[in-house]
């Protein structure tokens, strides 16, 4: 099972967090800080799996990660996950991150944290993978965006907001 | 095109993100926040109804804020109401925040259940996803009591869409996580197998899941997926013509899927049917070869997809262990990997190998890559490869390369990372015990262990060394000699100044002839280390010394001078200072023969499981220990894991139970001499360890003190912050930290009492081996007798566990019972040491008066040493109402109209024990001018009347 997604910035800043375990959101927090210093000490060209910190479980718990230029992303699993499964899983995601937001870059997840949540929901549910296969998540996903179009289409254009 | 479109962003969403990103500093973010916190409140309060649109926006602001770790204690409503809208986008938004922010305990689940329940009944299948995404995300246990029944069979209806079963299948799997008694087993679940012929991978892969999980638990209901799963592998995985579609990821055919049907299988011994059984091996084998096969693709994808099926077939392999052939080939694989350029393919090849090595038939052909992994272990850039080298060295090891594997984790051990040494340690000492053919490399190798890392050397290892040396007379010569060496060094690790202290101490006079190792140089080298070292080391050393006047004669006086000096004898140790005097005058009133009796060698320890295994198991989990007790790698993870280590642990919970006994009940068996011992152990684990017994019988109960836990009772605080609260009242919290909160209630009549304490989790997770034990001193012991009753050793995270104690009152008393708890909480051992608000007033019972008979009997309780006068200051304000409920919650009755003086008060009671009566008379008179009190107690005993007046004075 996965216990929790994150995504984090080289500089720690949180960008997702997906926790699919309860905790309080100032357990959270530290969790998402511990597994940064976990995961941000190493060097490149090691290996993408290590023992998750105290926070999360400990040794039960794995931490399977991928450095994309400027963000981590974390998944955190225990055993019955396929370490090389979660790396796939990864990729899928980033992959159909790339290809709905058009070369996607951490604004993008700044500043639709709805729309990655929703990604990220067609693929993971509850901490079992739900859908690996990318263009079946896509289709999800332009199935979605289209209601969204047709129901907000007509406010668009008008709008002030702040 | 792409599906979202730069533009299309909320504007104000944006705006404040901007606002955010550009904040100098954190104050200025925070302000921006609250700004932002207050705006959306007050829209969210406003007369206006907000659209859908402005309810998103605010939505995803207070996402981003929530994210960046605020908390967000409002907007749960608007979430909740957006539930009902019948358009998509705040529909979606709703339960976004939902499932981000709504915990499990909140009190809206109502309401949310609400929407939920018409979203499962719509029949519009985006919404019917929607809420189950919600169910499985949030997991709560109204949820699952809500629709636990509903969910199977829209996943086996027969007009379900594809996307709503995957969905519904996972939703079950998690409901049976967290609530498995709500999720009902019946005529489902024999079509939910049959999901796994279903066209759809996807749907497939979500059932497969579930049924592994639902397997584990009542493998005979599932058998039946067996034939379908081997089945489904076969034409995945053999026959290269069918279409997979999309599923197929980078040109390997339905990886995950693969994955997941080889977990399934894992919950099952090998197939019995033979036709079954070949066809699983074929799988198995084609598997296998493609491994051999060139790469169809050079992207990291396609070798990581393959390698991810290629490695749970040999989870498979080693889970059935019967097929010699395919554990070999499995082994080969492996070792290939162990040389593979990429990183994470050594980790899981080390990591796969740790299991296998655990198997008789390829536990040989695993060893021979011991070169490689030795080789790993010096050169692997990461230290979480170097771990798995170092578990993997540890599981092939048997007598035949023991010495070798053990000398490699010394020298690695010299430069490993700080965060495993302390494991290496334990590793090394398990081995070089478990292997040792002659006990001197065994002897050797701890010495070497102490000097390499004597911070990481735990004192499970040290005590464990002492153990074995002392049970086997054949190293005792050689240990005594070794550790006199060692000890030359002009720098060693106080372990080993304890180590050397008590073997010198025991076998010293083994090497005394050797005139380079006399006893006075003996003596004159342990001594030298004396000043450099920690109290208990001393208090060992003073041990040792003692042992040495019965051993040397010869060295009597002088060790006597140094016991003598002020240095000892004036310690501001008081356990040292009492050691130092009390081996002082035994050496010298003792006769030869008493003190050879006395200070005879220790008594051989009785054998059982090694201590440090216990420990290793205790730290790593049973996980990580194959070879040891041949747990599997759970296919379930980790909800299940402790169910099956348990069956695999049988043989130490008992032992860790001792390691963590505080204090345990000393032998009842003590010899008279004894009794000197017993007066100075107020750290049992040094002294019961040199303990001055000959006394057979008390072997295994010294072996139970020397594993004691160091910290005992002794060394933690005794908690009396709120002990003088309960002098008036029985009930209330009497300690708290972060993690525990502790409550009491109690009822007392006349000798009698009984006390209700209350052990709250603060925390979500479980307290461990939570053991209670409530301590009296001995004068207290003769007085008041304390019966605790037994409480569970685990505490459920948020839960509540009740112990009983009941107390009776002997004699007066002055002195408190101390209740002494200990559990573990993140790997931690924690003590909390409480006293427990037990006192004399609690045995009071009123007696109503006239003031004819007050005046009488105060006079007849008029000798000087029964009545006992304070003049006190008041600390709190001077209420009448307060000060009388104050002194009826003392106990005693409150006269009116005794004292002439109306603003005086008047008490009578009478103290009941088991011996006798106390009747008592107390007067409290307030000077509010002054902001005094004058208390005046008079009773027939005087230690009585001077503890009533302590207590009560404190009061006011």
């Amino acid at each position: 099972m996965i216990k929790a997604i994150l995504i984090f910035n080289n500089h720690g800043k949180p960008r997702l967090s997906k926790f699919y375990e309860h905790y309080t959101e100032d357990t959270e927090q530290q969790i998402i800080r511990e597994t940064f210093h976990l995961v941000s000490k190493r060097d490149e060209n090691v290996c993408n799996f290590l023992e998750g910190g105290m926070l999360i479980g400990g040794s039960d718990y794995k931490l399977i990660y991928r450095h994309y230029a400027t963000l981590y992303f974390v998944f955190c699993v225990d055993s019955s996950e396929s370490e090389l499964g979660i790396l796939d899983l990864i990729q899928v995601f980033v992959e159909t991150l790339d290809k709905c937001f058009e070369n996607v870059c951490e604004l993008d997840l700044i500043f639709h944290v709805d729309k990655v949540h929703n990604i990220l929901a067609e693929m993971v549910m509850g901490g079992m993978v739900l859908e690996t296969n990318m263009n079946e998540i896509i289709t999800q996903v332009d199935a979605q965006n289209k209601m969204e179009k047709a129901e907000t289409f007509i406010f668009q254009s008008t709008r002030q907001d702040r | 095109m792409p599906a979202v479109s730069k533009g299309d962003g909320m504007r104000g969403l944006a705006v404040f993100i901007s606002d955010i990103r550009n904040c100098k500093s954190k104050e200025a973010e925070i302000k921006r926040i609250n700004k932002e916190l207050a705006n959306i409140r007050s829209k969210f309060k406003g007369d206006k109804a907000l659209d859908g649109y402005s309810k998103k926006k605010y939505v995803c602001k207070l996402l981003f804020i929530f994210l960046l770790g605020h908390d967000i204690d409002f907007g749960h409503m608007e979430a909740v109401n957006l539930l009902s809208s019948n358009k998509y986008t705040e529909k979606q938004i709703g339960y976004l925040f939902i499932s981000v922010l709504v915990n499990s305990n909140s009190d809206l689940i109502r309401l949310i259940n609400n929407a939920i329940k018409n979203d499962l009944a719509s029949r519009n299948p985006t919404f019917m996803n929607l809420a189950l995404h919600c169910i499985a995300n949030v997991g709560s246990r109204e949820m699952a009591e809500a629709f636990a029944s509903d969910i199977p069979n829209i996943l086996v209806a027969g007009d379900t869409m594809d996307s709503v079963k995957q969905s519904a299948a996972l939703c079950l799997l998690r409901l049976n996580r967290t609530s498995p008694d709500l999720v009902p087993m019946g005529e489902w679940t024999a079509r939910v197998v049959h999901l796994l012929n279903d066209q759809h991978l996807g749907v497939v892969t979500a059932a497969t899941s579930l049924i592994t999980t639902l397997a584990q638990k009542n493998p005979d209901d599932f058998k039946t997926a067996i034939v379908l799963a081997v089945a489904r592998l076969s034409r995945i995985v053999t026959s290269a013509s069918i279409d997979l579609q999309d599923y197929t990821y980078y040109f390997v055919a339905a990886p995950w899927l693969s994955v997941k049907l080889f977990r399934l299988l894992q919950c099952y011994p090998p197939p019995e049917d033979g036709a079954l059984r070949s066809r699983l091996t074929e799988c198995l084998e084609t598997v296998l070869n493609k491994a051999q096969e060139p790469p169809k693709s050079k992207k990291v994808q396609h070798s990581n997809a393959k390698n991810a099926v290629l490695f749970e077939a040999i989870s498979l392999i080693i889970h059935h262990d019967s097929e010699p052939t395919l554990l070999v080939r499995a082994c080969n694989q492996l070792g290939q990997f162990l040389q593979h350029r990429e990183t994470n393919l050594r980790y899981l090849a080390l990591e796969s190998m740790c299991t296998l090595a655990s198997s008789e038939f390829s536990h040989e052909a695993v060893k021979t890559h011991m070169e490689t992994v030795i080789n790993a272990l010096k050169t692997e850039r990461d230290v979480s490869v170097r771990q798995r080298a170092v578990d993997l060295l540890y599981a092939m090891c048997d007598r035949s390369n023991a010495k070798q594997i053990v000398a490699e984790m010394l020298s690695y051990l010299e430069t490993a990372d700080y965060s495993i040494r302390e494991e290496i340690v334990l590793k090394v000492a398990i081995l070089a015990e478990k292997y040792a053919v002659d006990y001197t490399w065994y002897v050797d190798t701890i010495l070497n262990l102490i000097r390499i890392a004597g911070d990481y050397v735990s004192e499970e290892v040290w005590y464990r060394v002492i153990q074995i040396v002392i049970n086997r007379d054949d190293v005792q010569g050689y240990a005594a000699k070794t550790v006199f060496e060692a000890l030359q060094a002009p720098a060693c690790h106080e372990n080993l100044v304890k180590v050397g202290g008590y073997i010198l101490g025991e076998f010293g006079n083994l090497i005394a002839g050797d005139p380079r190792s006399s006893p006075l140089v003996q003596f004159n080298l342990l001594h030298s280390k004396f000043h450099l070292c920690s109290v208990p080391t001393r208090a060992l050393l003073l041990s040792a010394y003692i042992k040495f006047i019965n051993l040397f004669p010869e060295v009597k006086a002088t060790i006597q001078d140094v016991l003598r000096s002020d240095s000892q004898l004036r310690n501001s140790d008081v356990e040292l200072q009492q050691r130092a005097v009390e081996y002082l005058r035994l050496s010298c009133i003792a006769s030869t023969d008493i003190l050879a009796t006395v200070l005879e060698e220790m008594p051989p320890f009785p054998e059982r499981e090694s201590s440090i295994l216990a420990k290793l198991k205790k730290k790593k989990g049973q996980s990580a220990l194959p070879d040891i007790d041949d747990s599997r790698r759970n296919v379930n993870g980790s909800t299940e894991h402790s169910e099956i280590t348990d069956t695999t642990n049988k043989s130490s919970p008992s032992l860790l139970k001792d390691l963590l006994a505080t204090n345990r009940p000393r032998p009842s068996s003590f010899s008279p001499i004894m009794h000197f011992a017993r007066t100075m152990d107020s750290t049992p684990s040094f002294t019961d360890m040199l303990s001055l017994s000959s006394a057979p019988t008390a072997g295994a109960s010294l072996l139970v003190d020397v594993f004691s836990d160091s910290s005992t009772l002794t060394s933690v605080d005794v908690s009396e912050e709120h002990f003088p609260r309960f002098v008036c009242k029985n009930n209330g919290v009497i300690y708290e930290n972060q993690l525990l909160q502790i409550g009491l209630k109690s009822e007392y009549r006349q000798n009698l009492g009984r006390m209700y304490i209350f052990y709250g989790n603060k925390t979500s997770t479980q307290l461990l081996s939570f053991t209670t034990s409530v301590t009296t001193n001995d004068v207290l012991k003769t007085q008041l007798n304390v019966h605790a009753k037994a409480v569970d050793t685990i505490v459920e995270g948020g839960a509540q566990v009740q112990q009983i104690l009941n107390i009776e009152c002997l004699s007066d008393f002055k002195d408190a019972p101390v209740l002494g708890i200990q559990f573990r909480y993140g790997g931690t051992l924690q003590n909390i040491a409480v006293k427990l608000p037990v006192m004399l007033n609690k045995f009071f019972q009123t007696t109503e008066m006239t003031s004819q008979e007050f005046f009488q009997r105060w006079k007849q309780l008029g000798a000087p040493q029964q009545e006992v006068q304070k003049i006190f200051k008041a600390n709190h304000p001077m209420d009448t109402d307060v000060t009388k409920a104050k002194i009826l919650g003392f106990g005693v009755a409150l006269l009116d109209g005794v004292d002439p003086n109306p603003a005086n008060f008047v008490g009578a009671g009478v103290i009941h024990t088991k011996n006798t009566q106390v009747g008592c008379l107390l007067r409290l008179e307030p000077n509010t001018q002054a902001q005094m009190y004058r208390l005046t107690l008079r009773t027939s005993r005087e230690p009585v009347s001077q503890r009533l007046c302590e207590l009560l004075s404190d009061q006011f």
